[in-house]
């Protein structure tokens, strides 16, 4: 029965929506990541791509939302403005040595999405502050992780997997597209998995696969 | 009252080449439509004339410089002449750029021709050599006198003497406007050789045949129609300065002390109904007559006082410890000055009713500022180019992007899409062999020596074998610049896919292996 159906598809967002106990506006998500990763104020989300990590901007920024990224002297503008990401509301702060916690408070205030880079593990404790400060302010928080877990207590982790670029061989042609796994995973929850042509030839961002959001059981290794 | 009136000839052509630095004596002229509407003594020596067409004019003079016409350039040049004079003599009406008139000097500069030797003087400092002066009992009349005299020079019309002057005078001086362009050729026409033939006639029949200019004309030749002078106020001084006595050498001291005079520019401001968005910070050592530091500051918003101070702050600490900058400042400041650059209307910035985000984020992002310094928050912006890095530029928060070089015209030799996500601030520095072992070179007809088998995108990483390449891309930008060696300098670009899947945009640099950028 539909209606019962879209019932449950109701409460079920509302679930989602008041997890940890005070309801939480979604943000705009990139459309590649649809069914994936869904954005909400207030949350920390890991990603182990920097062109992962640009796309996690773009949705609240192609919104009409600020951007800061922090910590982040490689960032790729071109990269970013094909993504989505609108230039003139992005804020850099490249070399912010050791003081990144109070800069990235300080624009947590002001700002939609924050990208910051970890350095190193980043202790329980203030990570644990920053999603009370990113709760508090309604700012979203995305961390580019150097090596896995680097961000503890990160809602929802996305890794890639298998990249396999096309349009080049031995010697010739250049950089065309890549396919890409993403892996989205959520607390204790089956990880979600998705192919995404990240580009694909004609320069868009978007799925290889229709949808690919089933849930599958992970066997833990 | 006696007037004097100050008339520097030709001004649109000087203002347009002291607007470009070029040098005076050369033939130039101002085109309007193709039309000389103004041209200087070497060009008017070469046969150039006004109202006569561009290619008349170039096949007359070929050397002839054109400017295209600019009244606010005219304008603008005038003004440092207009508050020149203001200074000797208050009371000035400017008439048009280039004219001017003000009350003539008289007892106190010991009369009118040594008050005109005065300002003459005083505007050739000034750079204005070419300016001639005219005195008599009305406007008409010393504006014709200034006409009439030499180069630097004063033409006194002596008291009740005007009419006699004028009856003189060939019609041709009323042609100041089209109307009386036309006026002037129905006079002469009609027979009418000076304004005294002109005086000789009825008011009525001037004004019915000739206008209501020429009529005017004949007022004043008649001894009537004098006007007096709409003077100007001189404009407020907006800039604010303060000096130290003893000099201080501590940029916290400084910024401490200068709070006061930020407040009193900020209220001068306010009091002309103004807000600063772009304001000139200048820091003079003790001693020198030059400022040591010097910089242009740009507010997104408006500038407050304790903006200033922040300014002025960031200034003096990069000019005190920055190592072996030029403008230094080495010695104690003994004063700072602050000068309105743009200045816009306080109810452009005004605050809307409900607030706004944007103001928000300029105050969070002014706080980074603050912890980290002004050049540590940045603003990307696009730019045109070949390599990744090229593409970019990075401006500081709050300025303006200057010196890009335009996206527009396509770029020969970029690199094809996709951009990459990171693109290294500073290249790493890779390694790339061959099967053998033998590190990867290209020769002088653009091949690869041998084919790329294993690398390493950056000494902290491992070895690893490529998956696929592309490339070499030669590089036709830098083989002027030559190395130690002497040998020209060649650089060639690969794209670089490792078996993990990653990709690498690395640089082939005259033997040397740097990774630019990551497709990550």
């Amino acid at each position: 029965m539909a209606s019962t159906s879209d019932t449950i598809a109701q409460l079920r967002s509302r679930m989602a929506g008041m997890q940890d106990g005070m309801p939480r506006l979604p943000l705009e998500t990139h459309p590649a990541l649809a069914g994936l990763v869904q954005l909400r104020a207030g949350g920390s989300y890991a990603v182990d791509s920097a062109s992962l990590a640009l796309a996690l901007l773009a949705g609240p920024s192609a919104a009409g939302g600020w951007c800061a990224v922090v910590g982040i002297p490689d960032f790729g503008v071109e990269a970013a403005r094909v993504l989505g990401v609108d230039l003139d509301r992005t804020v850099l702060v490249p070399d912010p040595g050791d003081r990144w916690l109070e800069v990235t408070a300080a624009l947590a205030d002001v700002v939609t999405v924050v990208l910051v880079r970890t350095q190193g593990r980043v202790p329980e404790r203030v990570a644990e502050r920053l999603g009370a400060r990113l709760r508090k302010r309604s700012a979203a928080l995305v961390a580019q992780e150097r090596s896995a877990g680097d961000w503890p207590r990160a809602e929802v982790r996305l890794t890639t997997r298998e990249p396999a670029w096309s349009g080049i061989g031995e010697g010739h042609g250049h950089l065309r597209a890549r396919r890409l796994l993403v892996e989205a995973r959520r607390g204790s929850a089956p990880p979600r998995r998705g192919a995404l042509w990240f580009p694909a030839a004609d320069q868009t961002y978007r799925r290889a696969d229709p949808v690919a959001a089933v849930a599958e059981v992970e066997v833990a290794s | 009252m006696r007037i004097m009136a100050v008339w520097c000839p030709d001004w649109p052509v000087v203002a347009a080449l002291a607007d470009e630095g070029l040098p005076t004596h050369l033939p130039a002229a101002v085109f309007s439509a193709n039309i000389v509407c103004a041209c200087n003594a070497a060009a008017r020596a070469a046969g150039v004339r006004r109202g006569m067409r561009r290619r008349d004019a170039q096949s007359r003079c070929p050397e002839l410089q054109v400017h295209g016409v600019n009244p606010d350039r005219d304008a603008r040049a005038f003004e440092p002449v207009l508050a020149a004079v203001e200074e000797i003599r208050p009371g000035v009406a400017p008439l048009r750029p280039g004219l001017l008139a003000l009350p003539a000097p008289a007892r106190f500069h010991g009369g009118e021709a040594t008050g005109a030797a005065i300002l003459a003087e005083r505007l050739v400092a000034h750079g204005v050599w070419d300016c001639r002066f005219g005195v008599a009992d009305e406007l008409f009349t010393a504006e014709q006198a200034a006409r009439r005299a030499e180069r630097q020079d004063c033409h006194v019309v002596a008291p009740g003497e005007s009419a006699q002057f004028l009856r003189a005078l060939p019609v041709d001086v009323v042609d100041d406007s089209d109307a009386g362009r036309d006026a002037v050729s129905l006079m002469k026409r009609l027979g009418l050789r000076t304004l005294g033939d002109l005086a000789d006639l009825s008011a009525t029949d001037v004004r019915d045949r000739f206008g209501a200019h020429v009529a005017w004309v004949h007022r004043v030749v008649g001894g009537a129609g004098a006007a007096p002078l709409a003077t100007r106020t001189p404009p407020p001084e907006l800039s604010c300065h303060v000096d130290f006595e003893p000099p201080l050498d501590n940029a916290e001291t400084i910024s401490f002390s200068v709070r006061q005079t930020a407040d009193r520019f900020v209220a001068g401001l306010a009091r002309q109904g103004l807000v600063c968005t772009e304001v000139l910070v200048e820091a003079r050592c003790e001693g020198e007559a030059e400022p040591a530091s010097s910089r242009v500051w740009l507010h997104p918003r408006w500038f407050s006082a304790a903006d200033l101070v922040d300014r002025l702050h960031w200034q003096l600490q990069g000019a005190m410890n920055g190592p072996g900058r030029a403008g230094d400042v080495r010695a104690p400041v003994d004063r700072v000055r602050f000068e309105p650059v743009t200045v816009v209307p306080d109810a452009v910035h005004a605050d809307g009713l409900w607030g706004g985000t944007d103001e928000r984020v300029e105050r969070g992002i002014a706080r980074v500022q603050g912890m980290l310094g002004h050049e540590a928050v940045v603003r990307p912006v696009l730019q045109g180019g070949r390599a990744p890095r090229d593409r970019q530029a990075l401006v500081p928060w709050g300025e303006r992007p200057t010196g890009l070089r335009p996206t527009g015209p396509p770029w020969p030799g970029s690199i094809p899409p996709p951009a990459p996500a990171r693109v290294l601030a500073t290249p790493w520095a890779a390694e790339m062999v061959g099967p053998a072992g033998h590190a990867v070179d290209v020769d002088e007809r653009g091949g690869v020596t041998s084919e790329p088998a294993r690398f390493r995108p950056s000494p902290g990483d491992g070895w690893q074998p490529v998956g696929a390449w592309a490339g070499p891309w030669p590089v036709e930008e830098l083989w002027w610049e030559s190395r130690a060696t002497g040998v020209p300098r060649r650089v060639a670009r690969f794209q670089v896919v490792g078996v993990d899947g990653r990709a690498w945009l690395m640089t082939w640099d005259s033997g040397v292996w740097w990774t630019e950028a990551a497709y990550d």
